[in-house]
């Protein structure tokens, strides 16, 4: 299929409301074909909406919107024929095997039986669910269900696929083995939209990120363009004693890009480069007597970005997902 | 390819796809169709032999034979609940999204769903008619017109399929969906003529049951074809009423699909 302009999903102006509730308030987006668009937000931002608007499931109140060059509203029957879903359930048939449910998912994409079971085979080896098959999906384990959920999408091997916060509530063990596994997917030119309140998997997987709040755009750019964007790297130092941190910031003063500030124990200064700094900074305060317990440059992490662009956290879970890691 | 030139065999070929599927939980749930069974059979023992000496049915030779039409139309008239169960669980699920996203018609799901009741309903009334038999009901009437009889049913349980439908699209959950079908539906069932002639009831309720109650009208046309009772309009009767069922909430319940969000 045939994107315009390199860009397999393209939106403008998309607004939905639900009663006085307004999910959607203008969203624009651009994905370019093959690439993996990270979409950000806190809860209730609108990235649900946004997902079941671009997979047909819901219509817009206003705005346009193409996937794999199809309307979404006036071609919406070939369009489905070029997408993947994965939503926040494991959308699976708990009756039937792993195997029934990839076979049916293929049949209705109109594969052709034999098509549809070799892809099932083909899939099952992929997601190592192989041993797994011929069981009755009931019994899977949370992250073989969604493992089977996302081959699912996977079936017709369409050019764009959709994942919306596909690893919600799984254990770490099992995020990383379904991030590895989109990650190959994403290898052989698929293009992705995948939805998360998780920073550290749209900075795993995605090529670029799209922050959206209140239902609109607030920022889009690399990873590494949206840290630049609230500053530089900073060194982090744990104080012995924090009553010594108003000296201790003006001890650094040289190396500072900006004034310190600190919080508790912590004293956070904002570096002009990475080179030596913490050489330097532990002279310097060997020099006036402050005792430190820990020390570290760190880069501003997509937390730091979240917060600077909304003014809150993405979501009370990626902080327990980090500290689970 | 033309999506209107292959749209009609396509919805049928997906329909059967997703019947098969409705139909394959069974293979691994046995206990699901022996207690689905196993209902409708207590229940004709108990009406034939503890109820059954106490009730009266003048121009019946036998309770058994007044019961048994009856007694089937109430069982197959919620076959359906399975589509409204069904439904319901895919709506928790999330499968209806997946089902939404992928590149069938919107009815294929609804169609899959009812298509898979009429299976079910077959096997039940087989049972139903077997355990009829054992314990003393008879045919009077030809292979054919008892064939009809079995069509009507098949008919009027594919209208309720359609009810049921919509009923577990509406409802918030699988329970739900149960509750709502088991109130709404059940007491009509009894007050109708297939459990006791409708002149034994309160005056208000004997016009109800006798008049207007369309299971009335459906058990009177399969006594009709099963015993040779006289039939007046109500084969006619029956079939409109079917057909009516399903234009009316068909097409409601594929509404309520195309709009389905899931909750």
């Amino acid at each position: 299929m045939s994107a315009n302009n390199g860009y397999a999903i393209e939106a403008e102006g998309l607004s939905k409301s639900f009663g006085e509730v307004r999910a959607l308030d203008g969203l624009d987006l651009q994905v370019a074909s093959g690439t993996v668009l990270g979409l950000l937000g806190p809860n209730g931002a609108g990235k649900t909406t946004a997902v079941r608007i671009l997979t047909t499931l819901l219509e817009p109140d206003a705005g346009t919107a193409r996937v794999a060059g199809h309307d979404v509203v006036r071609e919406a029957r070939s369009l489905r024929a070029s997408i993947g879903l994965a939503g926040q359930h494991a959308a699976i048939d708990e009756s039937l095997t792993g195997f029934e449910n990839l076979e049916m998912v293929g049949r209705l994409y109109h594969l052709g039986r034999d098509r549809a079971r070799d892809r099932a085979h083909q899939l099952l080896d992929q997601f190592a669910l192989t041993d797994s098959g011929n069981r009755v999906a009931k019994e899977y384990s949370g992250g073989m269900a969604r493992r089977l959920d996302l081959a699912a999408a996977l079936v017709a091997a369409p050019p764009v696929i959709f994942l919306d916060e596909p690893t919600t509530g799984l254990d770490p063990r099992s995020r990383q083995q379904l991030w590895e596994a989109i990650r190959e997917q994403v290898a052989d030119g698929t293009t992705v939209l995948l939805t998360t309140q998780y920073l550290d998997e749209a900075d795993h997987l995605a090529d670029s990120i799209a922050v959206i709040d209140h239902g609109k755009l607030i920022a889009e750019g690399t990873s590494d363009e949206l840290k630049r964007r609230v500053g530089g790297d900073r060194i982090e130092i744990a104080l012995s004693d924090p009553a010594d941190a108003a000296r201790a910031g003006e001890a650094l003063e040289a190396l500072a890009s900006e004034p310190a500030r600190h919080d508790g124990a912590i004293l956070i200064v904002p570096i002009r480069q990475r080179r030596e700094a913490i050489a330097r900074a532990i002279r310097a305060l060997d020099a006036i007597g402050v005792g430190v317990e820990d020390i570290a440059v760190r880069r501003p992490t997509l937390d730091d970005v979240f917060i600077a662009l909304t003014g809150r956290l993405a979501a009370e879970k990626s902080r327990q997902s980090e500290v689970l890691r | 390819m033309n999506p209107t030139e292959r749209a009609i065999p396509t919805v049928i070929a997906d329909s059967m796809i997703l019947a098969r599927r409705n139909l394959l939980r069974f293979r691994r749930a046995p206990e699901l169709v022996i207690g689905f069974l196993i209902q409708p059979i207590m229940f004709i023992l108990l009406f034939v032999y503890v109820l059954g000496g106490a009730i009266q049915t003048p121009g019946f030779d036998d309770y058994v034979d007044f019961l048994i039409p009856g007694i089937i139309v109430q069982t197959i008239s919620f076959g359906g609940f399975l589509t409204a169960i069904g439904l319901a669980e895919d709506m928790q699920k999330g499968l209806i999204d997946r089902f939404r996203s992928l590149p069938i018609a919107r009815s294929a799901v609804l169609s899959g769903r009812t298509l898979a009741d009429i299976v079910t309903n077959v096997v039940t009334i087989a049972v139903m008619v077997t355990v009829g038999l054992i314990i003393g009901f008879s045919f009077r009437t030809g292979p054919l017109e008892v064939v009809g009889g079995i069509g009507l049913l098949l008919l009027f349980g594919y209208a309720f399929s359609w009810v049921f439908a919509l009923m577990g699209l509406s409802a918030s959950s699988a329970e739900a969906a149960q509750q709502i079908g088991f109130i709404a539906i059940f007491p009509l069932t009894f007050a109708s003529s297939a459990f006791v002639p409708p002149d034994s009831m309160p005056a208000i309720l004997e016009t109800f049951a006798a008049d207007i109650n369309p299971f009335t009208t459906v058990v009177d046309a399969l006594r009709a074809l099963w015993l040779g009772t006289p039939a007046g309009n109500d084969i006619w009767a029956a079939i409109v009423w079917s057909l009516g069922l399903i234009a009316v909430f068909a097409p409601l319940a594929t509404r309520s699909y195309r709009r389905a969000v899931t909750g």
